[in-house]
């Protein structure tokens, strides 16, 4: 193995991007980062911006305002990326199924490599999330351009 | 020197929605502030004309995942007065105790944004770690953290059983002694004063004439409250006091948040000792009889409006929602003007915005074409950088 699968083995830096939910899973996800859970134990940063993360973690049904920002932020990433999709919108829209103005799902538009169900998952949930991306990074390679 | 626009927004790694500010700036000052809203628009109000008023009320605990508790007790005081039913005392304290929960939690998730955001970030690790305790007791009684789906039309779903009653005095006690320490940290702290007080003053009649609400406006020392004003659920009969600070600034928001945090302690423990016995609930019909009704709740952010109308089905014929991070956007946006480009963060971050984000800022130079991006983190940091180069103005 590489050193740079190592290094994102060992800390994979994440980027948060809520698309449009109602904030239950994003303090949950920020919950999952703070000193209480620690996901930081598995070295996992949050970064604030999409071209210094290995993996964007989505919430939220996506509304149709935000889809194209949220393919412009896909793009932006460095390769191998991975996304991990939370809770029950980013999976399925769930109450928000049948609206004008949401897309139902993050894989509509973008791959997704872990499902974390839930309304909202509870930290514990993500941490696993997070855990198992973690050990489908471990068999990826490092993709040239 | 020409003026230069800002684009801020809408992503963010934080934990608002999004939204979309563009800056005008004069050098380092602030002249105009233009949003746009939208981004999480995800047709609530037409959706619940499709549910069936039972579904709606779990749609409407979805509109905000941090005041939940304030949007379902909206809801279904508003449903109640269209169905002509009314929830049985016990249901109704049990309201109050459980919304004051959540108000305790928002405020500390707050003052942890805030905090984070002036580079305190050992303050924001405090409070989210005394925030999980009251999720602890939230999770106790109503069986989750985040959306809790007590409230039903008629009732609540879950009592609060003596021992459920017992462990909340406990946590009460802490919380009170956590919020005091708060409490000094803002008042005495040089880093918070220097950075919160005279940032985004906002004056009492600008404050009525935008029709701010919450602690935004208590902030500005208009005496406002919902439960006072207006009361509903049991707050006619719990005692309490509305906190105000007259300086307007963001040092007084604060104070009055963390003032209300220990005024919401009393009012569970008062709503423990005083909660009479009996039903939680009452059977209600399918239908509703034809007929509107509006509600409001003071919610952790402000004044929270909603309105039924009924045909006579099984569905409403129409559902209207206010929240109170709307009724706040044109004072923040009255805040914004005069203030320094580093203090953009704490200002917007005062009113407690449910939709706010500074994720990618795209700074735009009119007289020489010129274009950067900013990541809101990359923002945070300047400000930080640039007080501690100027220190205090």
């Amino acid at each position: 193995m590489g050193l740079i699968a190592w290094a994102r083995r060992s800390s994979p830096w994440l980027l948060h991007f809520n698309s449009g939910g109602c904030n239950g899973c994003d303090i949950e996800v920020v919950a999952a980062l703070c000193p209480h859970y620690d996901a930081e134990r598995f070295g996992a940063l949050l970064k604030g911006s999409p071209r210094h993360a290995d993996v964007l973690i989505v919430t939220g049904p996506i509304t149709r305002q935000v889809a194209r920002r949220l393919l412009r932020i896909y793009e932006q990433m460095p390769e191998p990326r991975f996304v991990l999709a939370v809770g029950s919108c980013a999976l399925s829209g769930g109450v928000f199924q049948e609206s004008y103005n949401v897309y139902e799902g993050v894989d509509k538009l973008i791959p997704v490599d872990v499902y974390v169900p839930g309304c909202p998952p509870r930290p514990e949930a993500i941490l696993y999330g997070i855990v198992k991306l973690l050990e489908k990074a471990r068999g990826a390679k490092n993709v040239e351009k | 020197m020409p003026i230069v626009e800002i684009p801020v927004g809408p992503q963010h790694p934080a934990l608002k929605e999004p939204i979309r500010f563009i800056f005008q700036l004069d050098g380092e000052i602030v002249v105009g502030a233009e949003p746009r809203l939208g981004y999480a628009h995800r047709g609530i109000e037409k959706l619940a004309e499709h549910r069936t008023y039972v579904q709606a009320l779990y749609l409407s605990e979805r509109i905000c995942g941090i005041c939940s508790v304030a949007h379902t007790t909206c809801y279904v005081e508003t449903a109640e007065r269209v169905f002509n039913v009314e929830a049985p005392p016990r249901a109704k304290y049990i309201r109050v105790i459980v919304s004051e929960l959540n108000r305790i939690h928002s405020h500390l998730l707050w003052l942890g944004i805030l905090a984070h955001e002036v580079g305190f970030d050992t303050l924001f690790m405090y409070t989210w770690r005394d925030r999980e305790m009251v999720l602890d007791l939230l999770e106790m009684i109503t069986g989750n953290r985040v959306l809790y789906a007590i409230n039903m039309i008629g009732g609540v779903r879950h009592d609060i059983t003596p021992e459920m009653a017992d462990k909340a005095r406990k946590v009460m006690d802490y919380l009170e002694e956590r919020t005091k320490y708060y409490k000094r940290v803002a008042e005495e702290d040089p880093v918070f004063n220097n950075r919160l007080a005279e940032v985004g003053i906002l004056s009492p009649s600008d404050a009525r004439r935008l029709c701010a609400v919450g602690p935004t406006i208590r902030g500005s020392g208009v005496k406002t409250d919902i439960r006072r004003d207006d009361p509903y659920s049991a707050y006619d009969e719990v005692p309490f006091n509305v906190i105000t600070y007259d300086e307007g600034d963001a040092l007084a928001k604060t104070l009055v948040r963390i003032d209300e945090i220990l005024e919401s302690i009393n009012m569970i423990r008062y709503a423990l000792d005083h909660m009479p016995g009996g039903e939680i609930s009452v059977r209600v019909p399918m239908r509703p009889p034809p007929g509107e009704a509006v509600g409001r709740v003071e919610a952790p952010r402000g004044e929270l409006f909603y309105y039924i109308k009924s045909d006579g089905t099984m569905r409403p014929y129409r559902f209207k929602v206010r929240t109170p991070t709307l009724a706040n956007i044109p004072a923040l946006c009255r805040m914004l003007e005069g203030i320094f480009v580093a203090d953009i963060p704490v200002v917007v971050a005062s009113i407690d915005p449910c939709i706010a984000c500074m994720d990618r800022v795209l700074l735009i130079d009119k007289s020489r074409g010129k274009k950067w991006v900013w990541t809101k983190e990359e923002l945070r940091r300047y400000s930080l950088k640039w007080y501690e180069e100027h220190g205090r103005r």
